[in-house]
């Protein structure tokens, strides 16, 4: 039983959260499988920092049923609890502690933990070595830079080889550079071994960046489902086509482009230029859908009561 | 069981670090020498002060009195603004994402706030030493009884700080709901003149709170046994102030995990990150 369970990490069916008479999940359901990496995206507001504090245990739901490495994240246990990680987004806590002192002291939690299997927790050295903050490792955190200090959340949330890990919008407030090192991180850690993560963004360069499976969460539901490439398709993705005929520009959105280039050939055999198909980007695809939602299936906006952290 | 001690051991270690970094942290030890340059000066001003009925000075029955309300501004206010600072920015939160962490950090508080009382107490203790006469605990009976009343006081107080820490809506409340009635307690404790002067129902009131025992106790320990005459009913009154102390401990000990669970329940991502705008909206 055991076996057939674990094979996903995380099972959400219809998960509601209400606040006062505002329902900010309205019955969200998806599964991720162990060693995937999913992200929810969607815009501010959609929820998204919710769901993700539920499965984290850090936040009751209102309604709908959620499994986390087997478990209700409500009546999480600290066994449970050891098998989990989450990259929280470090501000101003341990000012006065270097990153050696804290992930000494942090690791020490985990040492109940540690099975032959899985050694627990991270050997420290390695660890600032992995996140690379060698240079900053006795430094008093106060005074690390926003990219080193995201660094040190990473290598925080990781220190006790968690099963799970969570990433709540772990760019944010990031410079390129930053957003680019920390793409790095997470990679290496996906390649090293095989930790399933579920990350929010509302940046969607990151998430084709990072996932496996991107989750669009808007006004409270999820929207699509699938692959980059899967999401690109499943809306019906009109293509568009420009071209230049007797010194005129033309534009055509189509769904199927190569049959109507074969149309414009035949009707005018010369004299077209600049001949341009450009099929619908993740962006569009992206923009379009959470359009399409918030004006079809939600009078008002969602509030962003809840996503108040930026 | 096991995991609990073992998250219980990893607390203590937290407190002793926490500990070194503020002996090691210019601010802490210039407000320990601050608030010891005003007790002393205050002290110093009033040296050739002979209390009226004794030959002692007023330093040497003050000293003991000042010390008491010292170490219940430190246990009330100490973990109180801890508390709502860390719930603030977010190193509760990064406890409670560990196995054991808040059991941890709580244990680590304990720790923190009873060790930072030795270099609050010995910073104006020390100095006073050598400015006024007749002042260290009488006998080795007055250090046992120093030691005793120190202890009682740590469990009786340290939950009132927590429980004002959970409680409190924001860093910035803390003074609202910690330092004024502190204040306003020391007033009326009998530390800086005697309770005597007061009205009768007044006297009633301050008996009802720590600070004027932890005031006795402190007198009781330091001062010679003829001193006691000085005080209410003639007497340290040993009993009541066991009394009423173990009362506010059994409370503190019943309400403080109750309302620290409550608060540490609600910790989130979100929560931290709505104080850190609210914070920026100070700055601004």
């Amino acid at each position: 039983m055991e076996a057939t369970q674990s094979e996903v990490a995380v099972d959400v069916r219809d998960l509601r959260m209400r606040y006062g008479d505002k329902d900010v999940l309205d019955g969200v359901s998806f599964t991720v499988k162990r060693g995937e990496v999913v992200t929810l995206l969607g815009p501010n507001g959609a929820g998204k920092t919710t769901t993700i504090e539920i499965l984290e245990g850090f936040r009751l739901r209102s309604g709908g049923d959620v499994r986390v490495l087997d478990a209700d994240p409500a009546h999480g246990d600290e066994a449970w609890r050891a098998r989990t990680g989450v990259v929280l987004q470090s501000w101003r806590d341990h000012a006065r502690w270097t990153p050696r002192q804290l992930l000494r002291l942090l690791g020490r939690y985990y040492l109940p933990y540690s099975t032959d299997e899985m050694v627990r927790p991270r050997d420290t050295e390695d660890l600032i070595r992995l996140v690379g903050l060698q240079d900053q490792a006795d430094q008093k955190i106060r005074t690390l830079s926003g990219g080193q200090r995201r660094r040190l959340d990473v290598a925080v949330g990781i220190i006790g080889r968690p099963e799970l890990l969570f990433l709540d919008e772990p760019t944010a407030g990031l410079d390129p550079h930053g957003k680019r090192e920390f793409h790095e991180l997470i990679h290496a850690l996906v390649d090293l071994e095989d930790t399933t993560i579920l990350l929010t963004t509302h940046d969607l360069a990151e998430a084709e960046k990072l996932a496996d499976r991107i989750l669009i969460l808007a006004a409270g539901r999820i929207i699509a489902d699938g692959s980059a490439d899967a999401l690109a398709n499943e809306i019906e993705a009109k293509t568009e086509v420009r071209w230049t005929h007797k010194g005129k520009a033309h534009v055509h959105a189509t769904s199927d482009a190569t049959e109507y280039v074969r149309d414009l050939f035949r009707q005018h055999a010369t004299g077209i230029s600049n001949l341009e198909v450009r099929r619908a980007s993740l962006e569009d695809t992206y923009i379009a859908l959470v359009q399409k939602y918030e004006s079809g299936y939600q009078t008002e906006t969602p509030t962003a009561l809840e996503e108040a952290s930026r | 069981m096991t995991t609990t001690l073992h998250a219980i051991r990893v607390g203590l270690r937290r407190g002793g670090t926490e500990l070194m970094l503020s002996l090691k942290s210019t601010q802490d030890l210039s407000f320990y020498i601050l608030m010891a340059l005003i007790a002393l000066g205050y002290l110093y001003l009033r040296r050739d002060t002979i209390v009226e009925g004794t030959d002692l000075s007023f330093p040497t029955l003050a000293m003991p009195s000042l010390l008491g309300s010292l170490m219940v501004f430190g246990l009330v206010m100490g973990p109180a603004g801890q508390l709502a600072m860390d719930r603030e920015d977010g190193t509760l939160l990064r406890a409670k994402a560990v196995p054991g962490g808040i059991l941890g950090y709580v244990m680590g508080q304990i720790v923190t706030m009873s060790g930072s009382l030795v270099p609050m107490l010995l910073i104006v203790l020390l100095p006073g030493a050598f400015l006024f006469d007749d002042l260290m605990p009488s006998g080795g009976a007055g250090w046992i009884r120093l030691l005793w009343v120190m202890l009682l006081g740590i469990v009786a107080i340290l939950p009132i700080g927590i429980i004002i820490g959970s409680l409190v809506p924001s860093l910035q409340k803390v003074n609202t709901w910690g330092l004024f009635p502190m204040m306003i307690l020391a007033g009326i404790s009998g530390i800086f003149y005697p309770i005597q002067a007061l009205w009768g129902w007044l006297q009633g009131v301050a008996q009802a709170f720590p600070m004027y025992w932890m005031g006795l106790g402190m007198r009781s320990a330091f001062l010679p046994d003829e001193a006691a005459s000085l005080e209410l009913q003639e007497s340290w009154q040993t009993g009541q102030m066991i009394t009423v102390l173990s009362i506010w401990a059994i409370l503190g000990l019943v309400l403080a995990p109750i309302l620290l669970r409550r608060m540490a329940r609600r910790q989130s991502g979100s929560s931290v990150g709505a104080a850190r705008e609210q914070a920026a909206q100070w700055v601004r």
